[in-house]
């Protein structure tokens, strides 16, 4: 190099341009459009159920919340019987699914003996890629005739507790066995076992994260598993454990095929989980869609439409709490 | 001490022989109290003796791990005792999902020779196992789980790339939507599909609207998963790429794809798997045939989630072993999908 480079005159800093290639640009552009394109489609599902709901709400107002029957022929429609009903088998699903969750996403990620973790892993994972509809005959056909003596055995000892309160005779020889049968309890049985998985693999993902440094610290400073898991795992999976449930609940507020193989349907609000009879908006909808009128359809669409609110509420919060714990960021070599 | 002992090679060991003895016994023991405990009271049941065994293990456990130890080792076990029983009670209901519905559908599956190979036309429910099959419910759902995927892939693809390659604000914004809608109830997918297909467009319940409900379903969750798979791919090879002169479109299609492949090729059989036994929509969209249709654009198609919703509704115990039969065959089918799932994602020899 014989040429001296002279230094630069205008040593300071300047405006820079990012230039694409044609061939990028429409790359960028493309794939931006697809994006929009899916974006728009989601919001399209709001706003035509909200569409669809528009009349209904006009007709009914504020009593399509606060009417539990559901008697088209009559003109009486509400939801407030299938939105209690929507609650409590979520909430049964969670109060059994999130302490079984929990368990075993510890059990995958803290205890379990390093030959055999890939293969546990791998059967949660298969635990939710089962089918609903399966685990809706598992819970009607196999579950259910088991569950009645839980169920009945509740009745017995806790049934001064309103929730577990049977309008039976449970303790005659005799029992009532129908009674007990397609309750929403049973039915919430069976959606637990679509929102472990899902939970589970959220929880021990974030628990796995836990930074090892840390652990250590702990164990070399003479602490059991426990006191470690205790200190270190579950103070660092907080979030996830929080947004894991939370995902899970959306799951369990929307599950349908399993609840409306199990359950039969009920229009009145009641506290008593374990009697027969209770019904969810999603099973509603299913159910009663093939033979709807014009006017029901209108009313199961905004039916539709408030679930989809409730869900998109659970599961916003839900992502909002996984994404705190979980880093966004790619990987860097 | 011998410093010549210590250097010989010995076994580390969470567990001692305390450890062993006081938990094998207090299992051992649990069994005999309860026993003799449904002996004296006249309770009965599995369940019952197997969640009452459960909790005497607890305690006897706790006893005998306190005769020897401090109170920080009683309660480790007993945690140990309690996640364990919980990863158990999970490993359970899995176990006997799986082998309720095999055992089930047997009857009707071991007759492979018609099951398999021949539709439902002109079967009465009540007809026995040996004639008729489920073969219109198969490749109805083999050719909706088609054109659903012919849909959903360059969408969930072209989402995920946009997310990952391209992003600012509005790819935030879209991820927040993609990931609220994974979680969305699918049979919000049905009523939109027959809110707009039906309703607006007056198409007739074919197994095309079913395959777009489907597909409705399943671009998100392609959209997600692709989405992580391109996200692992290393920031470095990008720039790497880039800092040869490579354009961003040869980067993306000849660098950060063919590295993610088996992640992406993953993310779209679980996909698949996810909608093949998807049920909730196509009870809105779909109608069910009894009779081979191979034509998605006239005339119901039938799949095996409808068909084994309807056989088991049916009432008849032979149409109610068809819907378990039909079960296991959706049941193989996932199984054999998540597989090669496994398989194609497995960590590669001699990688990183």
């Amino acid at each position: 190099m014989t040429a001296v480079l002279e230094p630069l005159r205008e040593d300071v800093p300047r405006e820079l341009e990012r230039v694409f290639t044609p061939a990028d640009k429409a790359f960028r552009r493309s794939a931006t459009g697809i994006g929009l394109t899916v974006l728009v489609l989601t919001a399209a599902i709001g706003l035509f159920l909200g569409y669809q709901a528009i009349p209904t709400l006009h007709r009914y107002g504020l009593s399509f919340f606060t009417q539990s029957q559901w008697l088209p022929q009559q003109d009486i429609i509400g939801l407030a019987a299938v939105l209690v009903g929507t609650v409590e088998v979520a909430l049964v699903a969670l109060v059994v699914g999130f302490p079984l969750a929990l368990m075993t996403a510890l059990y995958i990620s803290e205890y379990a003996p390093a030959a055999i973790k890939g293969w546990l892993v791998a059967a949660v994972d298969l635990m939710a890629a089962v089918p609903s509809i399966i685990y809706g005959l598992w819970g009607f056909f196999f579950l259910q005739p088991q569950a009645i003596h839980v169920s009945r055995w509740l009745a017995q000892n806790l049934g001064w507790i309103p929730i577990f309160h049977v309008d039976t005779d449970a303790n005659s020889a005799s029992w009532a066995q129908t009674k007990f049968t397609a309750s929403a309890f049973i039915a919430g049985l069976a959606v637990s076992m679509m929102v472990i998985p899902l939970a589970c693999a959220v929880m021990r993902s974030v628990f796995a994260q836990a930074p090892l440094g840390e652990r250590e610290a702990a164990l070399a400073l003479g602490s059991t598993r426990w006191g470690m898991i205790r200190t270190v795992v579950l103070p660092f999976g907080q979030g996830g454990i929080i947004g894991g449930t939370m995902l899970a609940l959306g799951r369990a507020l929307g599950e349908t095929v399993a609840v409306l193989l199990i359950i039969s349907p009920a229009f009145d609000i009641k506290p008593n989980i374990l009697e027969v009879g209770t019904e969810t908006t999603s099973a509603l909808i299913a159910g009663l869609f093939g033979e709807a009128s014009k006017a029901q359809l209108s009313a199961l669409l905004t039916a539709g439409f408030v679930l989809f609110c409730l869900t998109l509420v659970v599961n916003t919060v839900a992502a909002v709490f996984v994404n705190r714990s979980r880093s966004g960021a790619s990987t860097e070599i | 001490m011998m410093a010549a002992d210590l250097d010989l090679p010995r076994t580390i060991t969470t567990r001692s022989f305390d450890d062993r003895a006081s938990w094998m016994t207090s299992m051992a023991g649990a069994v005999g109290v309860v026993w003799l405990l449904f002996q004296l009271s006249g309770w009965s049941g599995k369940l019952g003796f197997t969640v009452v065994w459960f909790i005497t293990y607890v305690v006897l456990y706790a006893i005998i791990t306190k005769v020897g130890n401090p109170w920080p080792a009683v309660v480790d076990r007993l945690a140990a005792a309690a996640v364990a029983g919980g990863a158990a009670v999970v490993g359970l209901a899995l176990a006997t999902t799986v082998i309720y519905t095999v055992q089930k559908g047997w009857p009707a599956f071991s007759h492979v020779g018609n099951f398999l190979s021949e539709s439902a036309a002109g079967v009465r429910p009540t007809a026995p196992l040996y004639e008729g099959g489920i073969l219109h419910a198969i490749t109805g759902t083999a050719i909706e789980v088609g054109i659903a995927l012919l849909l959903s892939l360059p969408l969930g693809l072209g989402t995920a790339v946009y997310m990952t390659e391209v992003g600012g604000r509005a790819a935030r914004t879209v991820r927040t939507v993609v990931e609220a809608m994974t979680a969305l109830p699918d049979v919000l997918a049905g009523l939109f599909t027959y809110a707009t297909l039906i309703l607006v467009l007056h198409l007739d319940r074919t197994g095309f609207v079913a395959a777009v409900a489907l597909a409705v379903t399943m671009t998100p969750i392609v959209a997600r998963s692709a989405e992580v798979a391109l996200r692992v791919v290393p920031g470095g090879l990008r720039e790497a790429s880039l800092a040869l002169g490579a354009s961003q479109v040869a980067t993306v299609f000849r660098v950060v794809l063919p590295t993610a492949r088996a992640g992406l090729a993953t993310s779209l059989i679980l996909g698949i798997a996810r909608i093949s036994g998807e049920t909730a929509p196509l009870l809105i969209v779909s109608g069910a045939s009894t009779y081979q249709n191979l034509d998605p654009f006239s005339e119901p198609m039938n799949s095996l989630p409808l068909y084994i919703f309807a056989a088991v509704r049916s009432g008849q115990p032979n149409f109610i072993a068809r819907g378990f039969g039909a079960a296991t065959v959706l049941l193989l089918l996932v199984t054999i999908l998540f597989a090669l799932a496994r398989y194609l994602a497995r960590p590669k020899k001699g990688s990183r």
